[in-house]
């Protein structure tokens, strides 16, 4: 896994809420086997009308808006378990997703992935949308050490949360299959007491 | 101060805590199958590791199958690469597969408990996030993602945090054509589609507590569709003697040891929930979904939401032209084109034969198209051998092959662009069962009634 520590950038805003993972990436393209190129289907069912054409009104379209950074509305994420969401939009270039509410799993499945989940207030959100409204070249840093994101047009400032032990494996790009196997004997033990019905 | 059944199951298998609270939680089975698994196999192979229990892992493949002709290759060369993958993969690492052909093929969350391989007191996984079915057992069963696939498969282990803990209590009787379907599309649209987020439920109350066990797999499949953890039913009486006599299940003196130990698997009187609701049976109508996330349900005579009714107004447009409906509109009478009965939420022997039973003498309009797909090989030749399939071509239907089908549209199965489905699975998302595809959710009853009507109408005015 990437590490993560700091990131300032413009960001790509999808002010819907409910964004759940069928419409991140639609279940006919979880057919690949290796977890590459999911990013070209991104939002696949917004980003093209029939036939493969492009649709201008939907904003991965749209060149004025880029960045690392995805901002969604709250519950993002929800619906199925699939890890290829998490895939598709780091494999799209975004390493931060940004909403008021994320679904669990694909929370999990982020982290696990070095895309960096961070729930924000919906007063605070707002203000995203808005700075990026008002120019979509505002810029937002964001630090996971100090765990804060910051709006660097109006100066706003959200300290996020996050699990301690998923921060230390993302500052540090550790995964937890790591950790996990470092713990095999104890796991051994484990089971030897155990009695499974 | 007493214990929850959910703290009972989970505490049971923490083999580990981290500083800052993260569990390192033992996983007693974990399922797979082809679409979460092939990069989690290839982790481990990347490491040179094997998988650590073989004898706590099952494959099937469900996801991608065909449900018509599964004798010959499958067609379409991405589908049949996947689920070619997963047989190699399972041969290579000695997994257990009960894949294409197999007497014991079907979608994960209907062979685990027919088998008798779910069991009470477990905790189970699966890359798939209605792996929640499970917890009508009285088991701690929840959806993971691939990274987490492979974590199981290497060590027998996740890290979890461990969720708040909610209890839903639906007291009273259920009136006559309301089914356990209408239980939790009521519950969802009360609780809205992420009014579960950060918990793990325990249904309880009488009107759970007189559910057979398939019906109360119904209620607990849907418990992530209010973003729940998962969802999870004491096990009493009716569990013991489903469980019992099952191809995995424990026989003779383990049989016994079991039930003994399952019959301490209750939450205790006094155990705190951070959360608790209270539902009563009577007041449940038949329901149907009339928007883009499962949470959007009406009973079948309400009106959809007016824009006065909701908070965020451009979400809510957003899904209701995606359905071609309006806001204020009513549902009855509207014209429907295709129903779908299957998924691992209603396609279980029984669903089939409220069905049967239901389209007895009856014939479908002639402008639906129907799918009926058994959630298991099993399921689908006990529908033969009762002469279930008699029944169904009787009434202009079609019995298929078992598969997730059209509740995902990762395989031919789907509804057509803009063409109204009132489906028993659960997820109406947009492009859910194809791109395009209106889907509404409702019972099997309340499909099998809008299949004859060709409209959607109320089973209560149609019952035998
Ligand atoms: S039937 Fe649908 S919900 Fe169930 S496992 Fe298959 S795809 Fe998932």
């Amino acid at each position: 896994m990437e590490k993560f520590t700091t990131l300032q950038s413009t960001a790509v805003p999808i002010p819907i809420e409910e964004i759940d993972t069928d419409q991140i990436i639609p279940a006919r393209f979880l057919k690949a086997t290796s977890r590459e190129g999911f990013g070209e289907n991104l939002f696949r069912d917004w980003r093209y009308l029939k036939g493969d054409e492009p649709n201008p009104d939907f904003i991965l379209n749209n060149p004025t808006y880029q960045g690392e950074i995805l901002v969604g509305g709250k519950n993002f994420g929800c619906g199925s378990s699939r890890e290829h969401a998490a895939w598709a939009i780091y494999d799209a270039g975004f390493r931060v997703v940004v909403s008021s509410f994320f679904a669990d799993i694909f929370k999990g499945n982020a982290l696990n992935n070095g895309l960096l989940p961070v729930t924000v207030s919906p007063e605070f959100l707002d203000g995203m949308f808005k700075a990026i409204e008002q120019n979509p070249q505002a810029t937002f840093t964001v630090s996971l050490e100090d765990q804060t994101i910051r709006n660097d047009t109006s100066g706003d400032q959200f300290i996020f949360d996050i699990n301690p032990y998923k921060k230390m494996c993302l500052l540090n790009g550790y995964d937890d299959i790591d950790f996990l196997l470092s713990l095999k004997d104890k796991i051994e033990t484990f089971e030897d007491q155990q009695v499974i019905y | 101060m007493g214990k929850t059944l959910f703290d009972k199951i989970w505490d049971a298998h923490v083999v580990h805590t981290l500083e800052g609270g993260t569990d390192v939680l033992y996983i007693d089975k974990h399922f797979i199958h082809e679409v979460t698994s092939p990069q989690a196999f290839d982790g481990l192979r990347n490491r040179g590791i094997p998988v650590f229990r073989i004898d706590h892992t099952v494959a099937t493949a469900d996801h991608n199958v065909p449900t018509l002709n599964q004798h010959l290759p499958i067609n379409d060369p991405l589908s049949r690469h996947q689920v070619e993958t997963l047989t190699r993969n399972c041969e290579e690492f000695g997994v257990p597969l009960y894949g294409l052909g197999h007497p014991y093929q079907g979608i994960v969350h209907v062979i685990g408990p027919e088998l008798g391989i779910t069991k009470p007191g477990m905790t189970i996984v699966c890359g798939d996030s209605h792996t929640s079915t499970h917890g009508a057992f009285g088991a701690i069963a929840f959806g993971i993602g691939t990274s987490q696939v492979e974590q199981v498969l290497s060590t027998q282990c996740i890290m979890q945090t461990k969720p708040k803990r909610m209890r839903i209590s639906v007291e009273g009787t259920l009136k006559p054509g309301v089914l356990s379907k209408d239980i939790i599309l009521y519950i969802i649209s009360r609780l809205t589609a992420s009014g579960g987020t950060g918990y793990f439920v325990e249904y309880a109350g009488s009107a759970i507590r007189s559910l057979t066990m398939e019906a109360r797999m119904t209620i607990c499949n849907m418990s992530i569709e209010m973003g729940a953890r998962g969802g999870m039913i004491a096990p009493d009486e009716t569990t013991f003697a489903y469980v019992k006599g099952r191809e995995f299940a424990p026989q003779g003196e383990a049989y016994e040891k079991a039930l003994a130990y399952w019959k301490t698997l209750f939450t205790d009187a006094d155990a705190p929930f951070d959360k608790e609701y209270v539902f009563d049976a009577a007041a449940i109508e038949p329901m149907i979904t009339y928007g883009t996330n499962p949470g959007m349900g009406i009973g079948i005579t309400g009106h959809i939401p007016t824009l006065q009714e909701v908070d965020n107004q451009v979400t809510y447009q957003k899904s209701l032209q995606y359905m071609g409906l309006e806001p204020g509109q009513e549902l009855l009478g509207k014209k429907i084109d295709h129903i779908f009965i299957g998924s691992c939420t209603n396609s279980r022997i029984e669903d089939l034969r409220l069905v049967a039973e239901f389209l007895k003498g009856k014939s479908k309009a002639g402008h639906v198209q129907a799918m009926i797909i058994p959630g298991s090989k099993q399921v689908e030749l006990q529908a033969r051998r009762e002469g279930l399939d008699k029944v169904f071509e009787e009434a202009g239907f079609f019995l298929r092959e078992p598969g997730c089908s059209a509740c995902l549209g990762m395989n031919e199965d789907k509804i057509p662009a803009g063409e109204y489905c009132v489906s028993t699975s659960n997820r109406n998302f947009e492009g859910r069962q194809g791109p395009g595809a209106r889907t509404m959710l409702a019972s099997p009853l309340t499909a099998a009634a809008c299949a004859i009507a060709g409209k959607i109408v109320d089973v209560r005015e149609h019952l035998n």
